[in-house]
């Protein structure tokens, strides 16, 4: 279920782009450009780390044996 | 006696006529069934101990070998009827205990022990098998580190392979739901122990791996004795956790039991608790990372526009330095989109770091040379060198040049050309 960029891919991008602004060699419109991803990436990350909804599933099989996600119960009695 | 009448031949005739008179002659196979009955009578049901040579295991699935020890040996034949069960592999120079029955073979007069039983000596069986496949797998370099997946610092969904009425279910959703609340878990029920159960734990491996939702999966039960977490000493259960694309977390058992799937696995976790804890934790570094790439983000963006100047007296370049300077010394700053939800996520890992977090967002912000761009800064390259303009000097009289606004570029011819006052070199 690949939806957006991952955090994963963002935050690495985001830390490839900070090195190369770091390494300075860099003209003043590339770093611009790059800054601007940044910030994108960041904010990306930001909304990734404030998402709190959580939600549990289980695989269950279905009328024709076929796989089935449903909303976990939870653990008996709990 | 005999040995006094040396002229009498031997056997003495008369003596063999005599008792020919009352004598009972057997067959072969006669004599052999009466030896066999004996046996069998008289060892029906033995334990004998003795060291495995000359192994075979026949095409039919029967093992033959011979018992010995240092005065004798005694033939031995495993049916393959009574290998079912038998977790390790038999062979040449093993120390064993067996239990069965003495028999004869007639075809080849050979008396052998019928096992129906047999226990490596001084090593649990299950211990041996457990060795017997940690070193075979080795072997074959399941456990290398080159094979081992890295575990995701922020998985957005987590597998959970285990019994859904299970400990380990319960101890890992008290530590997510504790520590981690924007997690995804998908429970892919199975039986943890039992007859079956290593079959359906490979198989959901492989089910999570095909249906491909999930970016880590932890793979284990709670605690037991060695009968119960067997199945995760399978060697099924091995091949499919080494296989699995998505990397697996074993967590089986306590802190002490280690099993076979602890080693293929990418990342072992002492206890199920504990592999919801490595997931947790390596969120937490992440606010730190996350906070840690926006510093650098803002200090690299705010140091090269200060090479800039170092070496230019040209208006623009200049002038955006100064406003950066600016407005980083500014102490007001606008919370946007960025700043609330970062914020809000920074709030877990506790108040005391918040402010500092705020301002640094704030600054980044407003740091943004888009921004200065959409106040009404321009930035101007030569062409066709295409290379940023920094002084006056740079260009001539109709040369063309390529300003940069906000939404979209300018190109323009330079007709004139002055020296203004502001500070240079």
């Amino acid at each position: 279920m690949s939806k957006e960029l991952s955090f994963e891919v963002a935050i690495k991008r985001l830390e490839e782009i900070v090195k190369e602004l770091e390494n300075g060699d860099i003209e003043i419109e590339k770093a611009l450009t790059i800054f601007e991803e940044g910030m994108r990436l960041a904010k990306l990350c930001a909304q990734k780390l404030a998402h709190v909804e959580r939600r549990i599933e289980i695989l269950k099989k279905g009328e024709k044996d076929e796989d089935v996600l449903e909303l976990f119960q939870g653990l008996d009695e709990e | 006696m005999i040995d006094n009448t040396p002229n009498i031949p031997y056997p003495n005739p008369m003596l063999i006529e005599k008792v020919a008179e009352q004598r009972t002659i057997y067959s072969v196979s006669e004599i052999t069934r009466n030896i066999k009955s004996l046996l069998q009578g008289e060892y029906p049901a033995v334990w004998v101990r003795g060291e495995v040579s000359n192994f075979k295991k026949a095409a039919s699935g029967h093992i033959y070998f011979t018992l010995k020890d240092e005065k004798a040996v005694i033939r031995a034949v495993l049916f393959r009827g009574h290998q079912q069960g038998m977790k390790f592999a038999l062979e040449d120079g093993m120390n064993v205990i067996v239990h069965g029955g003495v028999d004869v073979f007639e075809k080849r007069g050979e008396y052998q022990i019928i096992i129906d039983f047999l226990e490596p000596e001084g090593i649990g069986a299950l211990q041996l098998a457990f060795e017997q496949l940690k070193e075979k797998l080795s072997k074959e370099g399941l456990f290398d580190d080159a094979h081992k997946k890295p575990i995701p610092s922020f998985p957005d969904t987590v597998g959970v392979i285990t019994s859904p009425t299970g400990a380990a279910l319960r101890d890992i959703m008290n530590v997510m739901g504790r520590r981690y609340r924007g997690v995804h878990i998908i429970i892919y029920p199975v039986l943890v122990q039992g007859e079956g159960a290593a079959e359906e734990i490979a198989a959901a491996i492989l089910n999570a791996n095909v249906r491909g939702e999930t970016d880590v999966l932890i793979v284990g039960r709670g605690g037991g004795s060695i009968e119960d977490l067997w199945p995760f000493n399978e060697e099924k259960v091995a091949r499919a956790i080494f296989e699995s694309e998505i990397p697996v977390i074993s967590a089986v058992g306590h802190e002490i039991d280690f099993t076979i799937s602890d080693f293929v696995a990418d990342l072992r976790a002492p206890t199920p608790s504990a592999a919801a804890e490595l997931v947790v934790k390596n969120r937490e570094e992440l606010l730190r990372w996350s906070r840690d790439l926006f510093l650098r983000l803002k200090n690299s963006i705010r140091r090269i526009l200060d090479q800039k100047k170092q070496r230019a007296s040209y208006h623009t370049a200049d002038v955006l330095f100064r406003m950066m300077q600016t407005i980083l010394h500014e102490k007001t700053f606008t919370l946007d989109d960025v700043t609330k939800t970062m914020l809000n996520s920074i709030e877990t890992i506790g108040n005391g770091k918040k402010a500092r977090f705020e301002r640094i967002v704030g600054q980044l912000d407003a740091l943004s040379p888009l921004k200065t761009l959409a106040r009404g800064y321009a930035l101007v390259r030569k062409l066709p060198e295409d290379v940023p303009l920094v002084s006056i000097a740079q260009v001539n009289i109709g040369d063309e040049t390529k300003t940069r606004l906000r939404d979209g570029e300018l190109f323009s011819t330079v007709q004139r050309k002055e020296k203004t006052d502001t500070q240079g070199e």
